[in-house]
């Protein structure tokens, strides 16, 4: 570790945490309508697609809204990866995708997940990138702000029985923030070198090598959404790592910047709604600080490098297997660190070959829940679903009501959390066991040894918290996996937003109590740390004695000299 | 009540399919071809009309008289330029110990005694790396400096002169583009 990487470290927070307050802000103003100037646009979509703008809807019609969307989307999405070699822009004549992969990789981008079971400079051609998988990067970001800005809405006032219209705000999101970022930020991307083209591949007559094709594609567009609405799926197979989708050290700040700043503007944007900006503020501090840890904590391990490596003579300058030159180690972590806090999953370095803290730490973030700060709107309201469980284990310390923002916090609510919280964790903990008593699941792993172990686990835990990163090593298109973290994805998406949207319903409808002396403050240091403190026992103790035999056994039998 | 959703659920899938999948990427490649045509084609290296590699992608140099890359994970052809991903062998794995083992003693070699630096002998994540450190770099620059008979300080002051320094200290890292550098050399005045 050098304060150089330090610095670098603390840069990327000051640009980020700097723009999540005016951006929040604006979040604020788009959810609350008071962003107009698209408006021609907005209304002629309204128009076309049959939408009474002024229609509001409780829970269950916002939820089942969501729903009908992703599953029309997802069809679509099917259907394209299936037909895709009858369909335009697919120069170099890719066949259709295979039912179950079709069906993962369906699953994968209608969740915002973008776990990639298939190798896209084979696969996906360029049609089926741009019209299929590229929409969905916005889609999906924008659903699930969508459903964070219905859950901010029911803290609003007394007696909500709506949440709002979700198709004005799925609207409002993708034209007024999703939109405008990715074409700026694509700009910029192209200005460094990705390229921006039609063509799928470019014959080279290389010095030594001699005549081959060159991968290439509509690259800067899809990396934009791919990073600013936490997706994560890479145009190519090395994501975020090859030169044509971060071709410097510029552009890797510039990403990892981007798929961070919606996830920390939200609970800014939360604070503006609830005209309490200090809520806010207490919630973007929570998810900072376990952020800034794993952070520290990922670049030290890598730092540090692989002792079976500097004793067969390598310098001691790291860990560089699976990373590049051009990002260097400090900016490596901290891109694939950020990428597992938000549920992006892009990856500007392996995972797979990270030293076995140095890939416990995006593991365990991801196990965290995916709330610092998470996906795009899925991290905000999986945050309240922890304040709420904070506010309930604080009163039951202190003998006080639990209440969030005047919202009374009963049992309904509680039991609805902790089936959340318990439910994905079993998902996990449930699917990596089986897969590996399976030979289907052994045959897919690429690493022996608790290696092994963590190559699977980190499979099932990122496809259930709709991250998307990988121990790549792992092969991911067998009919267990395709099938199984298919639908990992879409429980971890939906059986999780509907309950979260069915306590915001609950809670709208509640009357909002004014502040009293019996009120435990939600705003605040004390409460941060109780919040990091539920979030890290509820949310990461479970996986503990999984971790363990995994990354940790690892850890201890490299510096005993073992290899497997 | 799934009924009411129908119309508008579909019909904002259809518009912003039609939206965000052609209408703004067509509207955004055509303004990207006519102002950034050459980063926007992949920032081509052209020599005698053709197109030899492209200035970010990295490709495969073996020989004395040029600067070898980084290993790359691409199998069966390192360097395979429409193919990328790095060897997701892990930590422990006794497959990439003995690859590095056999790294270093052929760099040791090839450039003899002295530190090897860990870039050298380490596969990169995207298969496609096309830098080196600038220490590797100036670790190489003798034994190419003796295959083309070039004095010494030549290839140095070359390397030199080609490498990227990180901003501030803290943006970026000392590194060298390995075909510019190769490139470079062929051009330069045998002595």
């Amino acid at each position: 570790m050098t304060i150089d990487g330090l610095l670098y470290i603390a840069l990327v927070f000051a640009l980020v945490l700097g723009a999540a307050f005016p951006l929040g802000r604006y979040i604020a103003a788009i959810f609350e309508g008071r962003v107009t100037w698209l408006r021609p646009v907005e209304t002629g979509f309204y128009r076309l697609a049959g939408i009474e703008e002024a229609r509001q809807m409780g829970w269950q019609s916002y939820a089942i809204a969501l729903l009908l969307l992703s599953v029309i989307h997802f069809g679509l999405l099917y259907a394209i990866l299936r037909l895709q070699y009858y369909l335009p822009f697919n120069p170099l004549h890719i066949a259709g995708m295979s039912p179950r992969l079709a069906f993962n990789t369906a699953a994968s981008f209608t969740t915002n997940t973008n776990w990639q079971a298939y190798v896209p400079e084979q696969q996906i051609s360029n049609g089926a990138q741009m019209i299929g998988l590229c929409v969905h990067m916005f889609l999906s970001a924008a659903a699930g702000i969508a459903a964070a800005g219905a859950v901010m809405r029911a803290f609003t006032g007394s007696g909500l029985k709506t949440l709002g219209n979700f198709y004005t705000d799925l609207t409002r999101v993708t034209l007024y923030l999703l939109i405008p970022g990715a074409l700026i930020t694509a700009t910029l991307l192209v200005l460094a070198g990705a390229p921006q083209t039609f063509a799928q591949a470019i014959q080279l007559h290389t010095l030594q090598s001699g005549a081959q094709p060159l991968a290439i594609g509509p690259v800067a567009f899809q990396e934009a959404i791919k990073e600013f609405g936490t997706n994560g799926g890479g145009f190519f197979n090395a994501n975020s790592a090859h030169p044509f989708e971060n071709p410097n050290a510029w552009t890797n700040l510039l990403e990892n910047w981007l798929l961070l700043v919606i996830g920390f503007a939200l609970p800014i944007a939360f604070g503006h709604m609830v005209k309490d900006k200090s809520q806010g503020r207490t919630l973007m501090a929570a998810m900072a600080i376990i952020l800034a840890l794993g952070c520290v904590g990922a670049y030290a391990a890598e730092a540090t490098g692989n002792p079976l490596q500097t004793a067969a003579g390598v310098q001691a300058s790291g860990n560089w297997e699976g990373k590049e030159m051009r990002f260097g180690i400090p900016a490596s972590t901290t891109f694939n660190v950020s990428a597992t806090c938000t549920s992006t999953g892009a990856v500007d370095s392996f995972a797979d070959s990270y030293t076995p803290l140095g890939g416990a730490i995006p593991m365990f973030l991801m196990q965290l829940g995916e709330v610092t700060p998470g996906g795009v709107g899925s991290g905000f309201y999986t945050i309240i679903v922890f304040a709420l469980l904070s506010v309930f284990v604080a009163g039951l310390m202190v003998g006080r009501t639990p209440e969030y923002l005047g919202k009374k916090v009963q049992a309904k609510e509680i039991k609805l959390a902790m089936l959340g919280v318990l439910i994905l964790t079993l998902f996990i903990l449930a699917g990596a066991g089986f897969s590996l008593i399976t030979s289907s699941g052994v045959g897919s792993l690429a690493n022996a040894g608790p290696h092994g172990l963590s190559e699977m686990l980190y499979a099932w835990t990122s496809a259930t918290e709709n991250n998307g990163s990988a121990f790549a090593g792992i092969s991911a298109d067998t009919k267990l996996l395709d099938y199984g973290l298919g639908a990992a994805m879409l429980f971890g998406r939906f059986a999780f937003m509907v309950p979260i949207l069915a306590i915001a319903g609950s809670l709208a409808a509640k009357p909002k109590l004014a502040e009293s002396a019996g009120t435990f403050p939600t705003t605040g240091p004390l409460f941060t740390f109780l919040l990091i403190g539920v979030i890290i026992i509820l949310g990461g103790l479970q996986f503990m004695p999984a971790d363990t035999l995994g990354p940790l056994a690892e850890h201890f039998l490299l510096y005993a000299g073992k290899s497997f | 009540m799934i009924l009411r959703e129908l119309r508008p659920a579909f019909s904002l899938v259809v518009l912003f399919t039609f939206l965000l999948g052609l209408v703004l990427p067509g509207i955004f490649t055509g303004a990207m071809q006519a102002v950034l045509p050459w980063q926007a084609n992949g920032s081509l290296i052209r020599q005698n009309g053709q197109a030899i590699g492209s200035a970010l992608i990295g490709q495969n140099f073996s020989g004395a008289q040029y600067f070898t890359p980084r290993p790359s994970a691409l199998s069966p052809t390192p360097y395979t330029q429409d193919t990328s991903g790095a060897s997701n062998l892990g930590p422990t794995s006794k497959v990439l110990l003995a690859s590095v083992k056999q790294r270093v003693a052929a760099y040791l070699k090839a450039y003899g005694p002295g530190p090897v630096p860990a870039d050298a002998v380490t596969a990169s994540a995207s298969g496609l790396d096309p830098d080196i450190s600038l220490q590797n770099a100036l670790r190489q620059a003798p034994a190419v400096a003796k295959a083309r008979h070039l004095p010494f300080t030549t290839v140095t002051a070359l390397v030199e002169n080609m490498a990227h320094h990180p901003f501030l200290g803290i943006i970026g890292t000392d590194h060298v583009n390995v075909l510019k550098l190769n490139l470079a050399l062929e051009h330069l005045p045998a002595s």
